[in-house]
């Protein structure tokens, strides 16, 4: 079985978010970047079910030269080969035309259900339209039984039970593996393993990222002694309006 | 300028996001026909009219009564034909979202998804976004004719701006191939309110000490007609179900009021609040890094004051 894991390359979560440029580019000084972690649950059940099942896990991910330590990383955890696709992720539909290009052939698709960054949660759907396969998210459990892949997908309140056929393209969340942490010995072989850089196909979304800007700064918080939660209501009531 | 606008709905109603897509779509101008799917009762559907749709759609065969994205995208992009819609507005979800997005790549339309504001048309037509995880605008041009937009909660003000619609029967024509997932069963809680679509939410994490505690916070939940949830911890240790789970990898919620009890304020769990209007927090640690998120912070033992809280708030109504 050929697994395709797609993975991000984005800011860790504790990042400091902060534009330069005139607003236009994103402040990476400073900046630690990792695997997304939903892309992380996706990575960790690939490599699962290589383990389990025999299967090759192959990781793309559409970025310039900086993402490419965060592809070793992926190498490191088990994937068996990458790919670079040369160029930056601009948007949703120009991420998903990238990864149907090189999709082809493989059995399964997974990938984090939304990316950290730009949180738009569709590239998995985007990817399974463009090859006429069906799309699941959020997936947090997945098991193959021959071509069929039997899966929990959670829905607001609660979970659903369903079944599809391979091949097909799923978002990955928690709990459907747990985390990998590369060992001495993945970190050691990612350095060999081959990383291919390709040139990215014409795709145009025409939905254009123009500027960016944060939020407006928060106000100091308001301490209420714990005898005096009346006052705790009286202001949720008449200063914050929300009670 | 017309725009389709689908209507969600869970336990017989509509959602209140996809009323507020309906909201969303009237001020954008022109008009707005709205489109259920599946089993609903007609009587529920016809106040998506006070907000705005002169037209409802109801596509009521059953076969549409499991979502299956595949599906539903086609039933849309034929609704939209029929209509001669040029924009498609619906709330963010775990089923609106991937439906916009295949409906904007079968009909080359432009896509923006989480959307915060209404439009702004002086120039082109461009969407402001959330993004890093609510720490941070982006502002998206959408350069086609067509648009489909993902809105995120809060985004239109609810304002009646009309009456009641009677729904109008629609039969899509549906094609076996796109049942292309088969749901074999749903587990759903019972409880009375949804985590994404609340306006209050009750959450406990570690300081919590175990799930025996919860009875408290349900309380306080009910009292405050809130919804309940937890920190990764919490729902990692089993102690409440994953969906409850609020933070940078679980629920993001965007609720008015957002009442931390015993959670420390840990940065994954700030990403799942940080589009909350007003955040409480209680914790027996001056020094949780969560007050420095807060709009109110008390500091003092849970177990002393939640119960002093929902008698007090029990007090005022």
């Amino acid at each position: 079985m050929k697994i395709l894991v797609c993975i991000t390359h984005v800011p860790d979560t504790t990042s400091r978010i902060n534009f330069v440029d005139n607003n236009t580019k994103f402040d990476t000084s400073g900046v630690q970047f990792i695997i997304g972690p939903y892309d992380d649950y996706a990575l960790a059940r690939a490599v699962e079910l290589k383990e389990t099942q025999g299967a090759t896990v192959t990781v793309l991910n559409v970025g310039l030269a900086e993402s490419e330590p965060t592809l070793r990383k992926a190498l490191a955890i088990g994937a068996d080969d990458a790919i670079r696709v040369n160029a930056e992720p601009t948007d949703s539909f120009f991420v998903a035309s990238q990864i149907a290009e090189h999709a082809k052939g493989f059995d399964l698709v997974l990938m984090g259900r939304e990316s950290i960054d730009f949180n738009g949660g569709v590239v998995h759907a985007m990817v399974a339209e463009m090859l006429g396969v069906p799309a699941v998210s959020p997936v947090m459990k997945l098991d193959i039984e021959g071509t069929t892949v039997k899966m929990a997908k959670e829905i607001e309140g609660g979970k659903e039970y369903v079944e599809a056929s391979l091949p097909l393209v799923a978002g990955c969340q928690e709990p459907i593996a747990e985390w990998k942490i590369p060992n001495m010995r993945g970190i050691m072989s990612a350095r060999t393993k081959p990383l291919k850089v390709v040139e990215p196909k014409a795709a145009d979304g025409n939905a254009k990222t123009l500027t960016f800007e944060l939020p407006p700064p928060k106000g100091a918080v308001q301490m209420i002694s714990a005898d005096q939660v009346d006052e705790l209501v009286k202001r949720l009531k008449g200063e914050a309006k929300v009670i | 300028m017309k725009t389709l606008v689908l209507l969600e709905h869970a336990d017989g109603k509509i959602k209140h996001t996809s009323l507020e897509a309906v909201a969303y779509a009237k001020a954008m101008g022109g008009d707005v026909t709205a489109l259920v799917l599946g089993t609903i009762d007609a009587g529920a559907i016809g106040e998506a009219g006070k907000y705005g749709a002169s037209k409802i759609l109801h596509a009521s065969d059953q076969k549409l009564d499991h979502p299956i994205i595949q599906v539903f995208s086609s039933v849309v992009i034929q609704a939209m034909q029929q209509e001669g819609a040029s924009n498609f507005v619906l709330a963010n979800s775990s089923l609106g979202s991937p439906v916009a997005a295949k409906v904007a790549v079968r009909t080359g339309a432009a896509f923006a998804s989480n959307v915060v504001e209404l439009p702004a048309t002086g120039s082109g037509f461009t969407v402001k976004r959330s993004i890093y995880t609510g720490k941070a605008f982006a502002k998206v041009e959408l350069k086609s004719d067509k648009k489909v937009i993902a809105i995120k909660k809060n985004a239109a003000e609810l304002k009646e701006v009309g009456s009641a619609v009677a729904p109008t029967p629609f039969s899509p024509s549906l094609d076996t191939k796109d049942f292309n997932t088969k749901i074999l069963s749903t587990e759903k809680a019972t409880t009375a309110v949804s985590l994404p679509e609340a306006n209050i939410v009750v959450s406990g994490g570690r300081g919590m000490k175990g799930p025996e505690h919860w009875k408290m916070l349900e309380e306080l939940a009910s009292t405050l007609g809130a919804a309940t949830g937890c920190s990764k911890p919490v729902s990692d240790m089993g102690w409440r179900p994953h969906h409850e789970h609020v933070g940078q990898t679980g629920v993001k919620v965007a609720p008015q009021l957002y009442i931390a009890i015993g959670i420390s304020g840990a940065i994954q769990h700030l990403a799942g609040v940080n589009s909350s209007k007003c955040i409480v927090v209680i914790n027996k640690d001056a020094d949780a890094p969560f007050f420095k998120a807060a709009d109110y912070g008390i500091v003092g033992d849970a177990f002393d004051v939640v119960p002093k809280l929902t008698n007090a708030l029990k007090a005022a109504k």
